[in-house]
């Protein structure tokens, strides 16, 4: 198993039955696969539908039915499309219960960078920054280091995506929540000790005594 | 709704210098032959207000490519390297705005309201320069509202006086930025007779819509 697909399938069983979820592009779209249609989650787009369901049979592909990634999608049952002002009053006002949002950098405040590197890459925050303010709960999935260093440091060095504090960190070593205790080790990815997870983390964690390995979907 | 028009004198009475909303995500819900109208008159020094500036050869990307856009107000470039190439060329001017922001900022604006307090952007860099406005305890920064020369719409049906439906994604910006040009011009995939569109099915009334673009 990949690293994404471990990070995808940990993630997928903090998806409430009925919630209403939104999955970042990338990564956390991967969630998707892992939550059985029968916990009745509808996946949102923030483009404008409720009810994300999977991919038209080819050549059936509906122009005016794409995800955020504007790739084309179809529909559970029960859909519903709506405009922006609708998709982001959903969003802001707390109505998503969830979103699942990749990350470049999460610290020890539990702040989460995720829209730009100054100079490199400046594509435009699209829907982060209000996902990340307004979500109920906000699940950060992204891979533990990139390029050798730590994504979970002590203070994030890349432009802050919102002030809120994320819910929940999900890697390919761990499962990280930020508390007002600071970064606590919940969970180790199956095979992985926690003085591997701590190797591989700038920030300071809180380690309990128990710190389980992970069950994946 | 004051009468149908070619695109290419839809194109003729929007100056260089304009400010547009222009709906759709992606291209998705871009009023495609307005868009190409704009770009075989050559338009110049354009300000375009929009969700994305799509991908090149495709709805707004069409007139990044083409050198029409001075200046964009935007959630996102990522997904257009030319924007973000004419961007550090210094050739257009981009403002980036939560795409949450960006619809409300439209939507004050043509609802007649001041503005928006909204909590997103706290603490970023979208703050910089920016009111914190305090409400019963909690921040919110004071976003101001956003009008421009002329909306243009992509709609799935319109009947002949300007009442629109539009179809699933291709909804996005495209009702709400009806509200907020000072001339509005609808480009629909279907045209159909006064009656022919239920009132209960009408998202955007007609009231609204000063043109629709001719079938090509």
């Amino acid at each position: 198993m990949n690293a994404k697909e471990l990070i995808a399938r940990r993630i997928a069983r903090e998806i409430a039955p009925g919630a209403l979820v939104n999955l970042g592009i990338g990564l956390p779209s991967l969630v998707a696969r892992y939550v059985p249609a029968e916990r009745g989650v509808f996946f949102q787009a923030e483009n404008g539908v409720i009810g994300l369901g999977g991919l038209p049979p080819e050549g059936l592909e509906n122009p005016s039915l794409t995800d955020a990634g504007a790739g084309f999608v179809a529909l559970v049952p029960g859909a519903a499309s709506i405009d922006s002002a609708m998709s982001f009053a959903l969003i802001r006002g707390g109505h998503v219960d969830a979103t699942v949002l990749g990350g470049l950098q999460v610290d020890e405040a539990g702040h989460l960078a995720n829209w730009m590197v100054p100079g490199k890459m400046v594509p435009g925050m699209g829907g982060a920054m209000d996902l990340a303010t307004g979500a109920a709960r906000v699940i950060v999935g992204m891979q533990h280091s990139a390029k050798g260093e730590s994504k979970i440091v002590r203070r994030c060095t890349l432009p802050l995506t919102t002030l809120r504090r994320v819910d929940l960190v999900v890697t390919e070593l761990a499962v990280i929540e930020p508390t007002d205790a600071g970064l606590v080790l919940r969970e180790r990815a199956p095979g992985v000790s926690v003085e591997a997870v701590l190797a591989e983390t700038e920030a300071a964690l809180v380690v309990p005594d128990e710190v389980p390995e992970m069950v994946l979907a | 709704m004051k009468g149908a028009l070619k695109p290419e004198a839809a194109a003729e009475r929007i100056p260089d210098g304009s400010s547009l909303l222009i709906g759709g995500f992606m291209g998705v819900g871009t009023p495609e032959r307005m868009i190409d109208a704009l770009v075989a008159r050559q338009a110049r020094e354009l300000t375009v207000i929009a969700n994305d500036t799509a991908n090149p050869g495709r709805g707004i990307g069409k007139l990044i490519t083409a050198g029409a856009v001075r200046r964009v107000v935007t959630s996102h470039i990522g997904l257009n390297p030319e924007t973000q190439a004419k961007m550090l060329a210094g050739e257009i001017a981009v403002e980036l705005v939560p795409q949450g922001t960006l619809i409300e900022r439209i939507r004050s604006g043509g609802a007649g309201l001041g503005g928006v307090l909204t909590p997103t952007g706290l603490g970023t860099e979208v703050e910089e320069g920016k009111r914190v406005i305090e409400v019963e305890g909690k921040r919110f920064l004071l976003e101001l509202p956003i009008t421009a020369d002329f909306a243009l719409i992509g709609a799935h049906q319109a009947d002949y006086i300007g009442n629109l439906t539009y179809s699933l994604t291709a909804h996005n910006f495209n009702p709400i930025i009806a509200l907020a040009g000072r001339v509005v011009i609808a480009e629909a995939e279907h045209y159909l007779p006064v009656g022919a569109i239920p009132p209960d099915a009408v998202k955007t009334p007609g009231v609204l819509v000063d043109h629709l673009l001719m079938r090509g």
